[in-house]
């Protein structure tokens, strides 16, 4: 990808601007690799995975994480106020009769702190216009097929306000521990795209 | 009225298309792209939503095809001129 004509006349040009800055003194040197590392090293749906599982093994947890989960998910060491601001966080939990799924419709707002980059599909055109109008084709789409009497909530983000999703318990994990747990929540099934 | 990023609701886009164990970044620019944002925006240049407006209102058709980082830099290097920070010829010069 990177080889492509268009993609090597796009990098010499962000390498020409990134030296002007250097040159006016509005990047300072080594700046844009430590940002890099910090925006790869910052967020991982690891911590999503975790505040799921913690939900599910504890209701009390689960309580205050849907009522407040900018301050819930600080019991396990998270924060929604690493970037350049803090975000609201919501937190939606799915159910036998409620299934709910997050899009930017406008851009691409995403608890990256929670989930890591978001992928590509859910910055593209397709899916930011689509899964508004027709949720359930498209969650069909990702291999999500929900009963008809399971209502489709669809979230969408904005730049103060980020969503996410506590997929159902899956069924049969009643003896697993809470690490285990949360090696079974994936970042679609954070998202809604998937059913865990 | 609404610009060309608004398109929740709007028919015609194709199916949507997932990319097995795609990369955060899919080229260096694109990282370099995301890292001098954030440091334009700490620095104060100009400030998050901003940013979000410059991207909000390209034009609709480079906008469709732009890809997500092109349209960031797109932005940026709007928003330098538009700051004073550079004129667009500057921007046009190679440096480095």
């Amino acid at each position: 990808m990177s080889g492509d004509h268009t993609s090597s006349a796009v990098s010499a040009r962000v390498r020409s601007v990134e030296a002007f800055l250097e040159s006016r003194g509005l990047l300072d040197d080594g700046e844009i690799d430590r940002r890099i590392d910090e925006f790869l090293a910052g967020g991982s749906p690891v911590n999503g995975a975790r505040i799921a599982a913690r939900a599910w093994v504890d209701p009390g947890f689960a309580e205050r994480l849907l009522a407040d989960a900018n301050s819930a998910i600080r019991e396990l060491g998270l924060t929604m106020a690493g970037g350049l601001q803090e975000q609201r966080l919501k937190v939606v939990a799915n159910t036998v009769d409620e299934h709910n799924v997050v899009v930017c419709t406008l851009c691409s707002c995403y608890p990256i702190a929670l989930l890591g980059p978001s992928p590509g599909w859910y910055k593209s055109e397709a899916y930011r216009s689509r899964v508004v109008r027709d949720p359930r084709g498209v969650l069909r789409e990702f291999g999500v097929e929900l009963p008809d009497r399971t209502r489709i909530s669809v979230w969408d983000a904005s730049a103060e306000s980020r969503y996410m999703v506590v997929p159902r318990r899956p069924a049969g994990t009643e003896d697993l521990p809470e690490e285990q747990l949360a090696g079974l929540v994936t970042r679609k099934g954070l998202i809604g795209t998937a059913v865990v | 009225m609404s610009r060309i990023n608004d398109v929740g609701g709007m028919s015609g886009f194709p199916p949507i298309a997932e990319e097995p164990d795609e990369p955060p970044f899919h080229a260096d620019w694109e990282a370099h792209v995301l890292a001098l944002n954030g440091a334009l925006i700490r620095r104060g240049v100009y400030n998050l939503d901003e940013f979000r407006d410059a991207i909000e209102r390209m034009p609709p058709e480079e906008y469709l095809a732009a890809s997500y980082y092109e349209r960031w830099f797109t932005a940026i290097t709007a928003l330098l001129v538009a700051k004073g920070v550079a004129t667009a010829d500057e921007l046009d010069s190679p440096h480095g």
